[in-house]
């Protein structure tokens, strides 16, 4: 487990965090505006903006280390990266959704940031949830309802990429994709 | 769904079979080579840190990465400048091919400037990538990071998708337009089923359609959730591509390949569509744009990779003319999709018709579509517009209200200056 985020994790790989609701079919736009990254693409700098055509005070409150629980088809509409990076920067480890788009979860993985397929509709808003990084996927167990939430597992070079800490890190090392994977 | 290890595949299986080296199928992962990638100026500038911070000195492959500055053509603050002058600084140093500011959107220039090929696996960064899927490839849109493991090794890795077949069947009506058919495509298809999913465009109806009504339809597939919309290519796509290798690379789906879904969309019964603006935070309605009729339109914008093309903007101008040209309360923005369409528009004497109506013509780019330059509507208006997407915020304003519909319907609504029926017009 290479994952890094100060406020998220431990020696055995496990992490809790608080449960922060979004409805279906939330959109990259809603997570940070297009019109934001024409000035800057520097994460931080955009952290304020996080979710402010969405639900401003919902993007003024996430913690570090809180977990984003989506409906389906979260990060649905553009391909861009910050709407992936902005999460990251607010310090949200792990998102949960019942789908994701696919450019939004593949960026996810690039960046370290843990997109899990779940039903997240057992889950709401607060419950304290559990995370462990097992060989294959996560485990995620809902600490306040005091169940486990089943969740899709990852396939070999998703979980290799996640382990690396992101694709950067990834190529870094390796400096190539292997033939087969 | 079994996998049919050996047995037939679909046109995404088969050409990411051809791109990684073996027979793959429906939920494998594989590596594939990469015939050509593109970003804008909204995702270049991110690929270029991630590239550099993969260790990347030297592009895989210069001649096979494209860089369109679109999304601020021309830019309204000095830190967008800054953006754009460290992709034109990369490009100097990295010798892959760059447009500039006003050549026109990425995504037209992909298809136009001959980057694209029957049987290509193309990735751009940016959603609308799956345009090129109208040329017989796989194209898909990506982030910032696979677009530079793409500068860096030429390579990416794919998760082969299942397809949804969409059957179009009849024949378009004359008075309508492929925006129709996208809509209606998007209305049915619950985005969770398309979601990882290509949809593969057949039947006679696919086939009567033109190069940039098909261009449409591949364009939108991500807005219906899709990872891409493949067609067939045929006489139509070689010409519009003037492609010298003709059909030699083209690749077809085999007899009994096995598809997630069908879908069947009878185009000879089918009626104007709109999308309505979101409410809450949902996703856009789409409805029949009679429904609608009569709502006061402010703004019509005809543009973007979705209705940019010469032949929406000429459909618009039919109506236009016919209708005695706009309604002077209206703002009718107009931004071609790239600098040949700008010039057909000029060389067929349809620009001065525009400019004579008081249409704004815009420098060729993404124009208005996502609020990053050209016109913004003001607070509680109502646009109706040419492109793909109208959530929230999307036009740079969150408090106006954004239609999407056909560039037929928009130019209906400039002309009576509310929602109409452009049948009624022409």
């Amino acid at each position: 487990m290479a994952r890094t985020d100060e406020n998220a994790g431990d020696a055995a790989g496990a992490f809790t965090g608080a449960a922060r609701l979004v409805g279906d079919d939330v959109n990259t736009d809603y997570i940070i505006s297009s019109r934001r990254k024409r000035v800057t693409i520097d994460a931080d700098a955009l952290r304020e903006f996080l979710f402010e055509d969405y639900d401003k005070n919902l993007g003024a409150s996430i913690q570090p280390g809180e977990i984003l629980v989506a409906g389906r088809n979260f990060g649905c509409g553009s391909a861009m990266e910050v709407a992936v990076t902005v999460v990251r920067a607010a310090g949200v480890p792990c998102v949960l959704a019942k789908s994701f788009a696919r450019a939004y979860y593949r960026n996810a993985i690039n960046n370290g940031l843990m997109p899990v397929i779940c039903d997240t509709s057992t889950i709401d808003e607060g419950d304290r949830l559990e995370i462990t990084m097992l060989d294959d996927g996560l485990n995620v167990i809902n600490l306040t309802k005091d169940s486990p939430v089943e969740t899709a597992s990852f396939s070999p070079i998703i979980m290799d990429i996640l382990n690396a800490g992101g694709i950067t890190s990834y190529l870094r090392t390796h400096g190539d994709f292997p033939e087969a994977i | 769904m079994t996998k049919t290890n050996g047995g037939p595949a679909t046109m995404a299986e088969k050409i990411l079979s051809k791109h990684c080296g073996r027979p793959c199928y429906a939920g494998e992962s594989v590596v594939c080579r990469v015939d050509a990638a593109m970003a804008t100026d909204g995702s270049a500038p991110m690929a270029i840190d991630y590239f550099r911070a993969m260790g990347g000195e030297k592009l895989a492959d210069p001649k096979a990465l494209v860089f369109a500055l679109d999304h601020y053509a021309p830019p309204d603050n000095p830190a967008t400048v800054a953006l754009q002058d460290r992709i034109r600084t990369f490009s100097a140093e990295q010798g892959n091919i760059l447009y500039d500011i006003g050549a026109g959107i990425g995504h037209q220039l992909m298809i136009e400037r001959g980057h694209v090929r029957p049987g290509d696996l193309v990735v751009g960064a940016d959603s609308h990538a799956v345009a090129y899927g109208a040329a017989n490839a796989f194209a898909v849109g990506v982030g910032s990071s696979d677009l530079a493991a793409v500068m860096l090794t030429g390579k990416l890795w794919f998760r082969v998708p299942e397809s949804i077949r969409i059957e179009l069947t009849g024949k378009l009506p004359a008075s309508l337009d492929a925006k129709d058919i996208a809509l209606e495509i998007n209305r049915t298809l619950d985005p969770q089923d398309a979601s990882y999913r290509v949809l593969e465009f057949t039947g006679e109806g696919a086939v009567l359609l033109t190069f940039e009504e098909r261009m449409l339809l591949s364009n939108m597939s991500t807005d219906a959730g899709a990872k891409a919309g493949i067609f067939d290519a045929d006489a139509v796509t070689t010409t519009y591509l003037k492609n010298q290798d003709g059909l030699r690379h083209a690749i077809t789906a085999d007899e009994g390949a096995v598809y997630a879904k069908h879908l069947s969309i009878d185009l000879n019964t089918l009626t104007p569509r709109l999308a309505r603006p979101p409410v809450g935070g949902q996703a856009a309605e789409i409805v029949e744009l009679g429904q609608d009729v009569d709502t006061p339109v402010d703004m019509v914008y005809l543009g973007t990779c979705t209705g940019g093309r010469q032949s929406d903007l000429e459909s618009a101008l039919r109506v236009l003319r016919a209708g005695g040209g706009k309604h002077p309360r209206v703002q009718l923005v107009v931004t071609p999709a790239s600098d040949k369409v700008y010039a057909g528009l000029a060389a067929d004497g349809m620009l001065e018709e525009f400019i004579k109506m008081g249409a704004l013509m815009m420098t060729p780019g993404c124009g208005s579509c996502c609020g990053t330059c050209g016109a913004i509507p003001g607070d509680e208006k109502v646009v109706i517009s040419a492109a793909n997407r109208n959530f929230t915020g999307r036009m740079g304003n969150p408090k106006a209200r954004v239609f999407l519909a056909s560039p037929a319907a928009c130019a209906a609504a400039a002309v009576t200056g509310k929602i109409t029926d452009p049948r009624t017009i022409m």
